[in-house]
């Protein structure tokens, strides 16, 4: 890293090791690049590239089971693949933390990405998790914490969900 | 498949996880669930899904990470794996060297009606965990093929998988706990002192 303010992504990932999470399942979003190459460096910390994002959701639990902290890094997208997983977390009362990159909201340019950005939160919701949601720099940090603990704490699956206000709109 | 079906799963799976006290089990739900508890007796080193179909490998694979000093067992039906299938993929790229697979097949979905399912007619599903990167790999469809796979469910150097053959005989009947907090804590007290 250079000396410049680090971005935001470090600062969330720095947060995130702060807080003992050390273990990082994702499918890739360009929102989180910087996370997952941190995880692939850290020596402390491992990575684990998935299929798809609902084997995210057991991993996670079976990691809990076993005493320790991982979250799941994927896009808007992928919540549609993890609805039947997320039982485990409602009905284990597992601590669940994921961060979700956006798509198919401010901004969008692919029409594709619309409908299940547009269903993340229902998504969510209808399983019994918790959507944080975050816009802006300022609130990724108190967002993160509040999450954090809400999963780990309070034994609650919470999807933290970065808007592309945040994340920046790709091109098409 | 022309391999034969001729083993029962109610002997065949106690003869192959051996002492279940020496492992950490995660199951699927359904038949492999039964398996698991009938095997255990509930103990508190198994967790078994009731749900979330699919699940039984990753969770099982999330827990060989967080507990490398532990041989961690995953116990689930052909049907189960199916339906998450990249998820070897997933296993074989990080090969975890404590986590065992074993696969009880019995070619159909025993809870539903006992559909016939797609390892009944053409998938080989240890083709298919070779060609996920997992090394030591096993078919058992006769008492004979045992052994060596008990061996390695206990003692590979890379993630084991086991891949039993069995007849459509039903599994063990054994009325479980189904609450799922209830075994969670169970499960992290005895293993972590605390739930």
């Amino acid at each position: 890293m250079s000396d410049a303010t680090p971005s935001w992504q470090d600062r969330l990932y720095d947060q995130l090791r702060a807080n003992g999470v050390d273990l990082f399942v994702y499918v890739p979003d360009a929102g989180h690049k910087t996370t997952i190459n941190r995880a692939k460096a850290d020596p402390g910390a491992t990575a684990v590239a998935l299929t798809n994002e609902a084997e995210g959701v057991p991993i996670l639990a079976g990691y809990h089971l076993g005493g320790r902290k991982g979250v799941l890094l994927m896009q808007s997208s992928g919540v549609g693949n993890c609805v039947n997983q997320f039982s485990l977390i409602e009905i284990g009362r597992f601590p669940f933390l994921t961060f979700i990159a956006m798509r198919g909201e401010y901004g969008e340019q692919n029409q594709w990405q619309f409908p299940m950005g547009r269903g993340v939160e229902p998504c969510l919701a209808a399983m019994g998790l918790h959507a944080l949601k975050v816009a802006t720099e300022a609130d990724l940090a108190p967002a993160t914490q509040a999450a954090h603990d809400m999963a780990f704490r309070g034994k609650q699956g919470v999807g933290v969900m970065l808007s592309q206000r945040l994340i920046g709109t790709k091109a098409f | 498949m022309t391999a034969p079906r001729i083993l029962d799963r109610k002997t065949a799976v106690p003869a192959l996880v051996g002492s279940p006290s020496d492992f950490l089990i995660v199951s699927g739900l359904a038949g492999a669930a039964k398996d698991t508890a009938e095997l255990t007796q509930e103990a508190s080193n198994a967790y078994m899904l009731g749900g979330a179909m699919g699940g039984g490998v990753p969770m099982a694979f999330g827990l060989a990470l967080a507990q490398p000093d532990r041989r961690v067992l995953a116990i689930v039906g052909d049907a189960d794996l199916l339906m998450f299938l990249g998820a070897l993929a997933t296993v074989g790229v990080v090969q975890p060297a404590n986590l065992a697979i074993l696969v009880v097949d019995n070619g159909h979905c025993g809870e539903t009606g006992y559909q016939e399912w797609h390892t009944n007619t053409v998938v080989d599903l240890e083709l298919v965990a070779k060609g996920s990167g997992i090394a030591t790999t096993h078919t058992v469809s006769t008492e004979a093929d045992i052994e060596a796979a008990a061996r390695s469910l206990r003692e590979s150097n890379g993630t084991a998988f086991v891949w039993l053959r069995t007849s459509t005989a039903e599994p063990p009947k054994y009325h479980r706990n189904f609450d799922a907090v209830d075994r969670k804590n169970i499960f992290r007290k005895a293993l972590l002192g605390k739930a």
